[in-house]
Parts: structure tokens; sequence; C-alpha cells
């Protein structure tokens, strides 16, 4: 088995360590970081579940290798909160009434914090459009959305 | 790699599992019967080491002749895929059946009443419907995974199962362990809806623990889930006999069942298929024959509404042809036959507590029906469904109040999303007067969790709600004789109430109470409630689970697309503990309908299934999403659960694939009769009779 020597960030915490070459980003992070809120599903990118963001940007953490992190920076839903205060995202999935089961949440928290980062107000429809990458299999979507417009809202209200 | 294990490895095991009949091997014995099926179990240090070491496995194959679909395996010449007949309600494996099996029937099953043919002969019409409902996977996004330990002569296994205490029944039978050797913990699961009932992965994860001594964990990737648990497709033709205004006269069904390659719960699909696809309505003379049907395919089991949704397809979709037929509308067809609350539509089973006819006209006014359909590519449907859900009443609940007033609560039900953590804690903070943060719940561990028979069939709100209720009351009135004493007065002199517990001179909290009887800051009171087939719960189903759903759609003329413009479900669940839980299910379940009803479909080609993967095997997106959602909740107080609750959480899935197939029927002016309607499906069905040009 082969490693490389990878030089990272993860949710603002400087990692440097042995990586092996086949592990994916999914892997990595829940067997090796112990940060098991990352979760994985369908692991050929159509359900969003391991949804994290490297270098600002959404990826599937199932089908994206660990080495690739090196020099990058990744931010996963353990990230999102300091252990006392929610997310703006999180508070208003639980506020909405946004999940079930909860394994899909990760993956749809991360991707609505990426919305959010590019587009402050999104319309229903580009929320629609940038998580139709994400499945949930309980909630029949609609409390998914509306959480992600109370977010938007939340965080206006707070940066005017 | 530390160990390769075979069937040959399990002598001295019981290598068989299934709750109905242990026809499932642990691990193939000497043939495989589908494909996908586990040959051997690798196990390494690391999942690297066992998935490589998989990949140098050698195993020599012999072909057999295999059967697909189920009308191959009913045939006279059909290879035979179990060679010994199984006995129904009997937990032994087959071999000590000596009767040589002589078909792929795993199971049959029929009901009768009134006189059928004098009924046609006398019918002013007969309609007669034949569909296809597919063969589906359910999807909980997390698959199935167990992890397991042998220590001490005990069996230790961790998993995704809904039913951990039926697990445990088939892992004690395979190592011949007293129950109380075996245990069993089911931590919050990512989803189940039906799929994770019953045995999958355990027997392999405890082989391993068994074999190395070590622990052990088996955890699937999607496509081995796929190929672990599916639900059933079935083949049901149906012709029912009418008079002149429409009334019913009799039903006639035939349902054939592609159950797979082992039985698992299909003869109990087949059973509610049998009880479901009727619909609740006033039938004379009714008569349903069915067969669950053994297929080289991966083996079906339970998901979401089993049995209703198949039945429901041709029955509904049955009803709708007849109003064509007779000039009836179809809302007024319905409302004529249904039952009307107490009225009894299944002989020997509870009548129906649910004001069907009410629910119906919600559906239809909100739909603003007929004046939304049209045959313009605009079509509207809407269906009912009547399920003898609640499964078995039998559950044990344990409530302790603990000396700071704290109060935990044991059940072995599962939580998978459901909201049973919430709603029986809204129970027990209700029956003991205190706070909803001061109760917390402990789930599904079958060393410390009472007896639960299962979490399923919407039963947890009604069922292990009525044992959480019985046993706060048991505890409060354990509480109030040690009260008594604390207070010096008589246990009739007690006022419970908000917390405290009022004596003629004094009130005290319950923990100020706990801690002057056991003198210090110490002790608990423990209360139990049970549950079992008595009192208000003789009578089954412990309630009936209604499906009232209805869409408008439109389909695309070029491309045969059909969107959903709109949903409506009403949730008939007698009083909702917590309205927010209801909605949920009511459109998750709404949802998952519209995916088999749309899109969700496993396609065989030849012994393998090609679509074994999200990619291909298309489940609801948000941009599948209804652009219009009604969801109605309806609390008339008539079920026998807390307060007058009945289960939800399958009875909106029921009815939506007929409701689509009739909104779309209606929508291009032609019958279909099967699902998914794939645009491809739908754009064939547009074109003229002798086909495209």
């Amino acid at each position: 088995m082969s490693y490389s020597r990878v030089q990272t960030t993860v949710n603002g915490r400087r990692i440097e360590r042995n990586v092996l070459v086949r592990q994916t980003l999914a892997e990595f992070l829940r067997n090796e970081l112990g940060m098991t809120g990352t979760k994985t599903s369908c692991e050929m990118q159509v359900c969003g579940t391991c949804t994290v963001i490297v270098d600002g940007a959404p990826i599937s953490s199932c089908t994206y290798l660990a080495v690739d992190i090196d020099g990058r920076e990744v931010v996963t839903i353990e990230g999102l909160s300091d252990g006392a205060d929610l997310h703006p995202v999180q508070e208003s999935f639980l506020k909405f009434f946004a999940l079930q089961c909860g394994f899909c949440t990760p993956g749809f928290i991360m991707m609505a914090v990426a919305l959010l980062d590019r587009h402050q107000e999104p319309t229903r429809d580009e929320i629609a459009e940038y998580l139709d990458g994400n499945i949930c299999r309980c909630t029949g979507y609609q409390p998914i959305i509306e959480a992600v417009i109370g977010a938007a809202q939340r965080t206006q209200g707070e940066s005017s | 790699v530390v160990a390769v294990v075979t069937a040959a490895r399990l002598d001295g095991l019981f290598k068989w599992y299934g709750h109905i009949v242990a026809d499932h091997p642990i691990l193939a014995i000497d043939r495989v019967r589908y494909f996908g099926e586990p040959v051997a179990l690798v196990i390494a240090d690391t999942p690297y080491a066992a998935a490589d070491a998989a990949e140098k496995v050698i195993v020599t194959y012999r072909d057999l002749d295999f059967v697909i679909e189920a009308e191959e395996a009913l045939a006279e010449t059909a290879p035979i895929l179990h060679t010994m007949e199984y006995q129904v309600g009997d937990r032994s494996h087959a071999e000590a059946w000596a009767e040589p099996s002589k078909s792929n029937v795993a199971h049959a099953g029929e009901i009768s009443w009134g006189d059928v043919e004098r009924a046609f002969a006398e019918a002013y019409v007969t309609v007669e419907t034949r569909v296809r409902f597919p063969m589906l996977y359910a999807y909980a996004m997390e698959p199935y995974n167990a992890m397991a330990t042998f220590d001490n002569g005990t069996l230790d296994v961790t998993t995704t199962a809904q039913h951990p205490f039926q697990v445990r029944e088939d892992l004690a039978r395979i190592f011949d362990l007293p129950l109380n050797r075996v245990r069993v913990r089911s931590p919050l699961l990512g989803g189940g809806y039906g799929s994770k009932s019953y045995t999958k992965v355990e027997p392999l994860a405890a082989v391993g623990a068994w074999v190395t001594g070590q622990p052990v964990t088996v955890r699937l990737d999607a496509e081995e889930a796929i190929h672990t648990t599916r639900a059933d497709s079935a083949d049901v033709a149906v012709r029912s006999a009418f008079d002149k205004s429409g009334r019913v006269l009799a039903r006639d069904f035939d349902i054939t069942l592609n159950t797979g390659a082992y039985a698992d719960n299909s003869p109990l699909v087949l059973t509610k298929a049998i009880n479901r696809c009727f619909g609740p309505y006033r039938i004379p003379s009714l008569r349903v024959t069915g067969r669950a049907v053994y297929t080289n395919t991966v083996p079906a089991s339970s998901y979401r509404g089993f049995g209703a949704p198949q039945g429901n397809l041709a029955g509904e979709l049955n009803m709708d042809q007849a109003a064509e037929r007779l000039g009836i509308d179809a809302a007024e067809i319905r409302r004529i036959n249904l039952v009307h609350p107490g009225e009894r539509h299944l002989p020997g089973k509870r009548g129906m507590d649910a004001d069907l006819p009410a629910d119906l006209k919600m559906v239809v006014d909100t739909l603003d029906w007929p004046e939304s359909s049209s045959t313009n590519y605009h079509g509207t449907g809407f269906g009912c469904s009547a399920s003898d859900a609640g499964a078995l009443p039998v559950s044990t609940a344990i409530v302790r109040i603990l000396a700071d007033a704290s109060v935990t609560v044991l059940t072995g039900s599962t939580e998978m999303g459901q909201g049973s953590k919430t709603a029986l804690a809204q129970i027990a903070a209700d029956e003991l007067g205190i706070d909803i943060d001061r109760v917390r719940l402990v789930q599904a561990d079958t060393d410390f969790t009472p007896y639960e028979r299962s979490t399923g069939a919407s039963r947890t709100t009604v069922v292990t709600g009525l044992a959480v209720q019985r046993a706060c009351r048991d505890a409060l009135s354990r509480l109030e004789e040690i009260g008594a004493d604390v207070l010096q007065c008589g246990v009739e002199e007690i006022k419970t109430a908000d917390g405290n517990l009022a004596g003629p001179d004094q009130s005290l909290g319950y923990d100020e109470v706990i801690q002057a009887w056991f003198e210090g800051r110490q002790g608990e009171i423990v209360g139990i409630g049970v549950v079992r087939r008595e009192g208000t719960l003789e009578e089954l189903p412990p309630f009936w689970e209604i499906g009232m759903v209805g869409v408008e759609v439109s389909v695309d003329p070029e491309t045969g697309r059909v969107t959903v413009d709109h949903l409506v479900t009403v949730g008939d669940v007698g009083h909702a503990i917590n309205p927010a839980l209801v909605e949920g299910q009511d459109l998750g379940a709404a949802m998952q309908g519209l995916g088999a009803a749309l899109s969700e479909e496993l396609v065989y080609d030849g012994s393998q299934l090609v679509n074994a993967n999200l990619i291909e095997y298309r489940v609801p997106r948000i941009s599948d999403m209804p652009r219009r959602i009604d969801s109605i909740i309806v609390q008339r107080a008539d079920g026998v659960g807390p307060y007058g609750a009945k289960g939800g959480g399958e009875g909106a899935l029921n009815p939506i694939g007929s409701s689509v197939a009739s909104a779309v029927g209606r929508a291009i002016g032609r019958w279909p009769n099967r699902l998914p309607l794939t645009p491809e499906r739908v754009w064939e069905l547009m074109q003229p009779e002798e086909g495209p040009a």
C-alpha cells in the first residue's frame, strides 16, 4: 500500500500526515480524523450526501481522493459550528423541520452553505436547481427549500 | 486477511435465517439462487485488504437454468429454486420437512365471501383491469451495516435493523443461544421505510466474529444493499361487477408477486396485498387469490405500505375505468361504495375507524375536481386505500422517574427518522405532567429496553405510545403510593398534577417525594406498561391506516414527460400528537410513491440487475417536487391509540400510484397498465393504436 505526504487544513486545523493514496476524502475524514458527520451513500456522485467544501467549492468526498486535499482547505459539517452555537443554516434546518433521519442532512447543509456564500438572496428556483444534486428520501424536499430560504433571510437580516 | 468463510465453515450452526420460513442461507450452500448472493465472507484487518482479497476469491460455478419473471417461474418446465417444501409458521428449516417441492410458489393465499360467479352473471357491467407494479428498491440512504463481537458466550451486534428483537431471534437460532445471550442494538438509523425490517447482514457479521474471535463489521455499499433486499413487483388482474347505479356487486382479484430467491417477508406482503387490494368498499361478493413466487432475483421483503401499493394500483384504476364505463363521476362511484364509520368491509376485522366519505370530499374539493381534469394533456387522479396496519399489538415500555424528577423512557422501538423519539417523549411528558425537556428516550437495545415486536406498520405512536402511556400511569401510581407515605395521608387524598403530588397539607415535587422516601438524593420509581391483544386492541387490525390522496399532472405532448402540478394528501390520523411529524410522514411517503409512479424500477437483463445504482435507478429529486402541495390533517379522535391517535406514515404512499396512473390516463385519453410512467412509456401510450409511423 502506498502513501503520500499531505499538508492540509480541515475546519481551520492544520493537518500533516501520510495518506493512503487509494483512500477517498470521505474515508479519510471518517476513519482517520474521526469526523463521522460526513456520510456516504451512493458512492458515485449522485446523492450529494458526502458533500464537503474544498477551497470554497462543494465536492463529493466519496469520489475525491484524500491525497488531492494537499495544499487545500477543507470544511466539513463539523466545521460549521463551534459546539456552542449552530450555524444559521443548521438552525434553519431545525426550525423548518427539514430533516427526518438526518443522513442526507450534512450534505444538504454543506451545499446550502456553498450556495449562500455565492448568492445571498437565492430564489426558490435557484435553490432547487442548486440542491438538485442532493437526494433526500424522507422529507419530500419542501421543508429543505423553506429552511434554505429561512437561512438566507436570517443571514440577510444580520448583515443589513 | 484474517479469514475466508464459506458455507462449509458453518457446520455446527443452523445455517439459515428467515422470520417466516428459514429458507435463507447465511452464505450460499451448493447453489447460488440470485446474482449478488453472498458466497464467501472475506475478513481482513482493513476494508481495503478485504476488498482486494475478495477479488482473488475464485468460485467455480456450473450454470443452472434460471427464472426472472414470476410467470416463467410458474411454468411447468421451470427450474425449481427450492427443492424442499417450507412450512409457514414453523421456524425449523425445510430440511426437516422431507416433502420435495414441485413448484416455485413460496406462499399462496386466498380470501372469499358471497357468490362471486352469480354476481358477475347478474352484473350490469363488468370491468377488467390488468396492471404491473414495478420492482422497487426503498433506498434508505444509509445502506445495511452490522458490527458483531462474540465474548464470553454472548453475541453482541450493533446493526441497522428496524426490528432488533426479531433479528435477535434469528441469531439465537443460528448459534443455538438463549435469547439473553444475544444482544442486538439499533442506533439511530439513516432511513428505513420497512427495508430494514428483519435480518439482513447481521448473520454475516456474527459468523465473522464467531470464526475469528474478533469484532467484525460488515458494511455494504448502495449496490450491495440493492442486491440484499428489494420490494415485490406484482402482476394483478381484477374484474369487478357493478349494478347500473355504480354499486359494486363483486370483485375478483388475482395477484402474483415476484418474491425473489428467498421468502423473507413476502408471505406477509402477499397476505397484505390480498387484504388491501379491493379497497375500503362495501363488497357483497369477493374473491382474491394470490401467490408469492420464487424467482432468481434479489429477495423481496417489506417496503412502506407493503402489499397495499401493489394491490391498490389495480383496484383503484379499475374503479376509475368503471366510472368511465358507467358514465358516473369517479368520486361519486367511490362515495357510494365506501364503508361508513363502524362498518366492516373485511369480515372478522375491526370496523372502519375513519370517516372515508368525508376524507374523500376533502381530496376532491382541494383538487377542484372534476373541473381540474381534461384530456388536453392535463389530468387529475385520486385514490382511496385502507390498510390493516399496526401489526400485532405487542409492546412493553418502562418509565423511570429519577431522583431529580427527570425521566428515562425505555422502549425497544427504533428511531429511523420517523420521530418516535419526539412523539413518545410528548406522550410521556403529557402523562407525567412535566416538561418534555425532562424526558429522555432510550431505544432499541435488547439487553436493556423491553420487548417490542417491531417498528413498522405505522404502529409506534399507537402501540408503543399506549405502552409508554401505561408505563407512565403505572409509575405515577407507584409514586402516589410512596407519596402517601411521605405526605402521611391516604393514596386517594393525593392529587397529582404538573409534576407535583398534593396531599391535604402540603404539595411536593416528584423529586422531593422520591428523595424523602428513599432518604437522601437517591432512588427512583419504575413503571411498566404492557400492551397485548386485549381490550380495545382485541380486534385486529389495531387501526385502519387511511390513504386518501390526489394529484394533478401535466404531460408533455412531445416527450411524454409527466409533471406533478398538485399533490393533495389527507392524513386521517385520529389525533396528531405532533402535526409536523404527521405532515413530514405524509409528504415523504407521497414523494416515495411518486418515485414508484414515475421513475423507479429495477430492471433485469438476463440474470443480472442492470441498474443497481442510483444513477439508473432514479429516485425523486427536488426538481421532481409537485408544484403545489396541500397536506391536510384530519383529527376525529377515532383511533385506539393515545388520545384517539391512529398510525401514519404509509397511508399517503399507498394510493399515489393509482392516482398518478388515473391522472395520466385522463390527460392523454388512454389508461396506463403499468408503472412507472416514464416519458418513454407515456409517449408510447400517446401514439395511435397502430403505433408510430
